[in-house]
């Protein structure tokens, strides 16, 4: 085995609102079961680069590449099938289906059988959905309307929906906003395996410090649109300049750190 | 040249009425996000009130001053609809409030009848605008130049309202964030109820006006508001402005249309209400509509396909439906029949609005094409019956893959009314294409063959293809097209971000849902022997969805149970009463506030509720990991 597969790669990616530079000039690449994470401050870009990754937003410049092929004006469903799979800050599911048929559409669509009007949906790729929820814990839980569940449950549910189009890369926006500190582990933990076994590039942004240094390969830092340091962990824990214009000057990580897990 | 500026001129003068009543239309919609279904009826009313009180009261006084009175008489009405009725249901789907603003409709159509027969009547002229202006040779009314001058003064009025009163400020606030607004200590009742009135008012000065332009008549206002949901959907529902350069686009289109397509003008206007949705889906002056709001109350029972217990049932019903040519006259198997076929058309509507979350206000267009396409082929091309039912329904077909295309395009109250309006556009060809559907006389003597002539063969012809239809529409219900369709329904957001092309799913539902109405249009054909524009007209329609609400909206085939209760019960009451509308539209008002989730809905529920109490012990278990 060589050099691991660059999955992503994004040149001078540039968006603007009116006169406001959301994103400006960003750069970087994302290679097979590399666990990415972005992060900044509430308005640094993170969401517009998101959305723009994800087909959402078309920005003004830049290239996208994913997989070889040029993304950009492609629509959210083709960037799909391209192999790529997302979960929602706030999470999207079908509130009237149960578990098992939130995973089971996910399977129909990735298995073109989107107008198949005569085979029993019940019936179809049952084994694969109950295998995918399995994998996120959620076997017990299949028949169960997903308008019942729990937020965390709600998270790892779409975990599996994400999954089920054996995505290469997976983007996942704020995966752990609105959950408790322990499930925030365990979700990103989930997640980190799940990635590292099936060799899946992983994009996320987060709020979290314990969650992002825990689990991230690498980490991009965006301030104000720009990206300002990227590297392990421990380069941007270092980082002067991310201290200072992330963590806020004058403030000790921990003490910050300690205050926002308690939150 | 001067017959064009008088053309022109007059499009202007008819653009008045129709910007009064689009506007208030529009305002109310902002605040309280209700489309007012009702806001015709009031534009009637305030024609009707007016007529008496300016027949009462003489001089120009008396006219110019019952003017007036008549708008604040109804925008009193208004306010008391508003606090008894709409504020019960502020929170429901956006299909209860259309259906329940219809209801409304309909009771107000029987009471003007009531109280002002079912005479038209001639209003008197305006005083001090009696004559004609002389325009080189061509004579223009004095009172349409009122009108062209009017609208522009009312714009001007409603601006600044908004922009310099403070309740203009409290209402702008609202219709960005109505939470926030309330959060600040706005009394938001007071708030809604004055806006609605000022929107009703709009409404019926805008009838009132009309008088001395045109006869008072108990149906004047579905044309009206057909007219302004074409105006809204051009303009953009919520914006004032949109409101006034659509209405004058629309009436100008009217006016030079007439010219161009004497006998099928309305296709003029229908043109460009397709390139306008093409190219500014949420209309010129409109800005995209924030996602429907969540339905409150979505269905707690997952669905599931039948067991094979419930299926025997279905099959030992079919079977004593079957038998009823041995127990029934030929009375009861023509009252079968219609049933039989009126549940066809229920459960295609109800395969459209709960599965694909679509809510058609204009169904019967495609009922009625089938109808049609029937009559067609049967009478000018002499085919036989089963190849006339084969292909008839194609022309329903047809029509949805047209219309549809288009109807997707938007969701929720759009969506709503560009299918009344496509459905109004193609009862207006009927009716006026009198070369080849004959008009309001319409097609005759569409008998079925021999074979299917008799009552008892043709109720069995009819039950065993409802019982298919229906049996289709189950196993699409539950197909992985089905699923996908559903999941459209529930979030448009996952189900663009698995793959799925929202559009596509819900143009190929309509198509479908077209298709079997067709059925059932082709089958009413035959059973009356003729086809007239009615087969087409919005009463359908709303019969329609009222037999999908009456069964429950959330359940997987409450439609059927749904047309057989509203079908029979609505055949004994014509026989029973002349009131028949006044008595629906009361039965649907109370249906939606007090009994939303219909009968197979509620009957559902009792049972969840039933097997959730015999089970107590293991949920509580259930709920207590849930809650770790």
């Amino acid at each position: 085995m060589s050099e691991p597969l660059t999955l992503l790669s994004v040149e001078g990616l540039s968006k603007s609102y009116g006169g406001v530079h959301a994103v400006r000039s960003v750069s970087f690449e994302l290679k097979a079961g590399e666990i990415l994470a972005l992060i900044g401050p509430n308005g640094a870009g993170k969401s517009t680069c998101f959305d723009m990754l994800n087909g959402q937003n078309i920005p003004d410049s830049g290239r996208i590449t994913l997989l070889g092929q040029d993304t950009l004006g492609r629509k959210p469903r083709e960037i799909w099938r391209l192999g790529v799979g997302r979960t929602f800050q706030i999470t999207a599911t079908f509130p009237t289906m149960t578990v098992r048929e939130n995973v089971q559409v996910a399977l129909v669509s990735y298995g073109n059988a989107l107008f198949n009007f005569w085979s029993s949906a019940p019936q179809f790729a049952r084994e694969e959905a109950g295998r995918l929820l399995d994998l996120v814990g959620m076997d017990g839980y299949a028949e169960r309307p997903c308008g019942e569940l729990a937020y965390g449950d709600l998270k790892r549910l779409e975990l599996a929906v994400a999954l089920a189009n054996r995505p290469k890369l997976l983007l996942m926006d704020e995966p752990t906003a609105g959950m408790a500190p322990r499930e925030r582990i365990e979700l990103m933990r989930l997640t980190a395996k799940i990635a590292r076994e099936q060799s899946i590039g992983v994009l996320f942004t987060e709020h979290d410090m314990d969650v992002v240094f825990e689990h991230a390969d690498r980490i991009l830092v965006l301030n104000r649109g720009s990206l300002i340091a990227e590297g392990t962990p421990e380069q941007v824990r270092g980082n002067p300049q991310v201290r200072a214009v992330y963590l806020g000057e004058g403030l000790v990580y921990d003490a910050r750190h300690r205050e926002g897990a308690s939150a | 040249m001067a017959f064009y500026v008088v053309q022109f001129l007059t499009g202007l003068a008819s653009a008045a009425s129709l910007f009064l009543v689009a506007s208030g239309l529009s305002i109310i919609f902002g605040v309280t996000r209700i489309v007012n279904f009702a806001h015709g009826a009031f534009y009637m009313l305030g024609a009707y009130v007016a007529f008496t009180l300016t027949e009462r009261f003489s001089g120009a006084l008396g006219f110019w001053g019952g003017i007036v009175a008549a708008a604040l008489v109804v925008a009193l009405v208004g306010v008391i609809v508003e606090m008894v009725l709409l504020r019960r249901i502020y929170h429901s789907p956006e299909l209860f409030q259309l259906l329940a603003t219809f209801g409304l409709t309909l009771m107000v159509q029987d009471l003007v009848v009531l109280i002002w027969g079912p005479d038209d009547l001639l209003g008197r002229r305006a005083p001090g605008f009696k004559g004609a202006v002389d325009f080189f040779g061509q004579n223009i009314p004095s009172y349409d130049l009122f009108l062209i001058v009017l609208s522009p003064v009312v714009l001007g009025i409603l601006w600044l309202l908004f922009q310099r009163t403070r309740w203009g400020i409290l209402v702008r606030a609202a219709t960005q964030d109505r939470d926030m607004v309330a959060a600040l200590g706005v009394n938001q009742k007071w708030l809604f109820t004055s806006v609605f009135a000022v929107g009703v008012f709009l409404a019926a000065l805008g009838g009132a006006l009309q008088i001395p332009r045109d006869a008072v008549h108990h149906a004047m206002d579905l044309r009206i508001i057909v007219e302004v949901f074409v105006v809204v959907v051009i303009g953009g529902l919520g914006s004032i402005i949109g409101a006034f350069v659509a209405a004058v686009l629309v009436s100008e289109l009217n006016a030079f249309g007439i010219l161009i397509f004497p006998k099928i003008s309305i296709i003029l206007v229908f043109l460009v209400m397709a390139v306008v949705l093409i190219v500014r889906p949420w209309g010129l002056f409109g800005k995209p509509e924030a996602p429907a709001r969540r339905t409150p109350g979505l269905t707690v029972n997952p669905w599931r396909p039948l067991t094979s217990n419930e299926r025997i049932g279905a099959v030992v019903a079919l079977i004593a439906a079957a038998a009823l040519p041995f127990v029934g006259g030929n009375y009861a198997m023509t009252v079968g029949s219609e049933i039989a076929i009126f549940v066809i058309f229920a459960a295609s509507l109800h395969f459209l609005m709960a599965v694909g979350g679509l809510a058609s206000f204009g169904h019967a267009a495609y009922f009625g094409l089938g109808a049609y396409g029937v009559a067609f082929l049967a009478k000018m091309a002499g085919l036989p019956m089963i190849v006339s039912l084969l292909l008839g329904p194609l022309l329903g077909c047809l029509g949805a893959a047209v219309f549809g295309f288009f109807c997707v395009q938007l969701s929720g109250v759009y969506f709503a009314m560009l299918t009344l309006a496509f459905a109004q556009i193609v009862w207006s060809i009927a009716f006026q294409w009198v070369a080849v559907t004959g008009g309001d006389n319409g097609i005759l003597g569409v008998w079925p063959e021999k074979w299917a002539a008799g009552p008892a063969s043709f109720y069995w012809l009819s039950l065993a293809i409802a019982a298919l239809c229906v049996v289709v529409l189950r196993l699409i219900v539950f197909s992985p097209f089905g699923y996908a369709l559903r999941a459209t329904r529930d979030s448009p957001l996952r189900s663009e971000a698995i793959g799925i092309n929202a559009k596509r799913m819900q143009w190929t539902a309509f198509v479908i849902a077209g298709t079997v109405a067709g059925i059932g249009g082709a089958l009413f054909a035959y059973l009356k022997g003729s086809v007239f524009p009615d087969s087409l007209g919005i009463s359908l329609s709303v019969d329609a969805l009222v037999m999908v609400l009456l069964g429950g909206v959330e359940t997987v085939s409450g439609a059927v149970i749904g047309a057989i209760v509203f079908k029979a019960a609505n055949i004994w009451l014509v026989s029973q009463t002349d009131w028949s509308k006044l008595v629906l539209g009361g039965f649907i008002v109370l249906m939606v506030v007090a009994f939303p989730k219909g009968i197979v809905g509620t009957l559902e529920a009792i049972m969840a509720r039933w097997r959730a109490r015999s089970s107590a012990p293991k949920s509580r278990v259930a709920s207590m990991e849930v809650a770790e």
